[in-house]
């Protein structure tokens, strides 16, 4: 369960080759991208910095991709998240799941999103034209990750 | 004659993330501990009775997050000297 924080960028299609390569069980990959868009709270975003707690995020990130192998039938399960100074358009972190059906894959690669939006100890802050400012944590993304708690294992997506 | 034990053996280690990082212009300490250990609730209380900005961000009802050794801990959390304590805002990583 390969888990990586970088400043270097990633290639998608490097990665998911990596994560089947010689797997003839896989018949499903799904992968999630996420970018730095230019607005956020009706504010112009000119560069958007990630911090990280070296040595628990990692940790937790394991924990979270334990977690989803548990509860999902899958193969493998690769995330990584860039950390440092991005611009918009630049890609932040990147989600692969394989599994022998797409159910799953994708039920499984969501699911690992919404956790590690909420339990993976990363923090951004963006500038703007008033300056810098770090961004607050959303309901909504505490409401998707309990979604995932009402479910309850081996569901599929709430 | 025996040497004092080193500072890692009879201290936590404090570590603040984040806005809460900048708010108190210090990424570490070391507290001294005593020597049975301590709480999350009880290190939080001797921070906070600093006053001005530690009272304010770490006031109740704020949201900080706390984890003791790399792991999410609550109030009642034991700590003891050598470990690690984290103080951070919700996370908004992804």
């Amino acid at each position: 369960m390969p888990v990586r924080v970088q400043t270097a960028d990633f290639d998608v299609s490097h990665e998911i080759t990596v994560l089947r390569a010689g797997d003839a069980r896989v018949g499903a990959v799904a992968s999630f991208v996420g970018t730095v868009r230019d607005v956020n709270d009706a504010a112009a975003v000119s560069t958007l910095t990630l911090e990280h707690y070296p040595g628990m995020t990692e940790k937790a990130l394991e924990a979270i991709v334990g977690e989803a192998r548990a509860r999902f039938d899958i193969y493998d399960a690769l995330v990584v998240h860039r950390v440092g100074e991005l611009a918009p358009t630049d890609q932040i972190v990147l989600v692969v799941v394989t599994g022998a059906h797409r159910e799953p894959a994708f039920d499984a690669c969501r699911f690992l999103m919404d956790y590690l939006k909420t339990r993976a100890p990363f923090w951004k802050k963006e500038r703007t034209p008033d300056g810098t400012r770090w961004v607050e944590a959303r309901a909504s993304d505490d409401e998707a990750a309990a979604r995932w708690q009402a479910a309850g294992a081996g569901d599929t997506a709430p | 004659m025996r040497d004092a034990p080193p500072d890692s053996l009879t201290r936590l280690n404090v570590v603040y993330l984040a806005r809460l990082r900048e708010a108190f212009g210090v990424a570490t300490e070391a507290l001294p501990m005593p020597e049975g250990g301590s709480t999350v609730a009880q290190v939080l209380a001797a921070l906070r009775a600093r006053g001005g900005t530690w009272a304010t961000e770490l006031a109740a009802g704020r949201a900080v997050r706390v984890a003791v050794n790399h792991a999410m801990a609550t109030a009642d959390t034991p700590v003891r000297a050598g470990d690690e304590l984290a103080l951070f805002p919700p996370v908004t990583g992804g």
